[in-house]
């Protein structure tokens, strides 16, 4: 009998695949945008108000990462937006080499962004690099003011984090500012807009700090 | 739940690892897993019984190891063993903590025949 060494990552293959994803994007000049959130908080929706505003200025796809169903791909194909759906299954998040699969498929040539919605869930896509240039998060403000408390890993994981459904605050008694203090504590550096993809408040001022980055990147590669 | 994923993936490597030595067995696999991941270790340790099954460590005991989170101040230079909600601020100075240890995944050995 004999103790091997490992001293090995778990996750390194999906790790080495994140970062030939991030290779292939930079050649291609692609900004790559992973959308996170629990069930129903409003990524597609988010997706939906960014497009409409953008849409003439870039040449924008979507991967639709579910479980079940293209319903989501189906919505940003109605916006004449080219998108891919991944069905994942039973697995709860997108990983590496199932954007890798699609990119062999979905064609980037070209395109300026890549959006892509992960799976709805609150834990487990935090956990998994995909080779993007920017994390966001959308939280729907009636699920309380305790959660990134309650589910820090994903708060802390993101760059961008869009409190949407601003327009029900007065139906629920959710502390705005408290919510914001306690996703600032969780992630001091995090990039807060307070948002409502359905009266479309604050969408303006979160597309024009995503187009600021965007260019950034743009000029960054050129 | 993406224990089995993971479970998988740790199955994997110990097999990859387990040929590399000519074992026949894998007796014991140690993972080391940070409480500031996704992971709960229940969960995880109820996978790898199930994809476990019918492998070269088909018998093993896996040892679950937690790292709790650590943070660093770049600013004070002080370390804390915080709790998870506690945040990521500096308490002394308020300067941006960074995570030094509790985001591990990783396998430590494996004990095999
Ligand atoms: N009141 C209100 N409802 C919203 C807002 N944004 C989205 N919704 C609604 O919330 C529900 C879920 O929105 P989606 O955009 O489908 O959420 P999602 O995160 O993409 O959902 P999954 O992909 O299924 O996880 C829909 O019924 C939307 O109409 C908002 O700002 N205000
Ligand atoms: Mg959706
Ligand atoms: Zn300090």
């Amino acid at each position: 009998m004999h103790i091997i060494d490992v001293n090995s990552q778990i996750l390194k293959e999906n790790s080495r695949i994140a970062e030939e994803n991030r290779k292939l994007f930079d050649e291609k000049g692609l900004y790559v945008v992973n959308i996170m959130s629990a069930p129903g908080a409003g990524k597609t929706s988010v997706l939906e108000a960014t497009i409409k505003k953008i849409k003439d200025d870039y040449k924008i796809s979507v991967i639709e990462g579910d479980l079940q169903t293209s319903i989501d791909a189906d919505r940003i194909g109605a916006l004449n937006i080219s998108s891919y759906q991944i069905v994942t299954g039973t697995v709860c998040h997108l990983d590496a080499r199932m954007i890798h699969n699609a990119l062999h498929e979905f064609q980037q040539d070209g395109n300026d962004i890549l959006f892509i919605e992960n799976v709805g869930n609150l834990v487990c896509p935090a956990d998994f690099e995909l080779g993007e240039k920017l994390k966001v998060m959308v939280f729907s403000i009636v699920e309380g003011a305790e959660k990134p408390k309650k589910y820090p890993v994903m708060f802390h994981a993101v760059d961008v984090v869009l409190l949407n459904k601003i327009d029900l605050a007065p139906y629920s008694d959710i502390d705005i500012e408290l919510l914001k203090k306690n996703v600032l504590e969780i992630n001091p550096t995090a990039t807060i807009f307070p948002v409502s993809c359905s009266t479309g408040e604050g969408i303006e001022e979160w597309v024009n700090w995503f187009k600021k980055k965007v260019n950034e990147d743009k000029n960054r590669n050129k | 739940m993406h224990e089995v994923g993971i479970a998988q993936s740790i199955l994997e490597i110990v097999e990859k690892e387990a040929a590399k030595n000519n074992a026949t067995v894998v007796k014991k696999v140690k993972l080391i897993v940070g409480e500031f991941t996704g992971i709960v270790k229940e969960a995880l340790e109820f996978a790898l019984e199930i994809v476990k099954k019918n492998t070269i460590a088909e018998n093993a005991e896996f040892e679950i190891e937690i790292v709790k989170l650590k943070t660093h101040c770049k600013h004070c230079n002080r370390e804390f063993t915080n709790n998870k909600q506690a945040g990521f601020l500096c308490p002394e100075c308020n300067g941006i903590l960074s995570i030094v240890a509790g985001k591990e995944l990783n396998i430590e050995y494996i004990d095999v025949d």
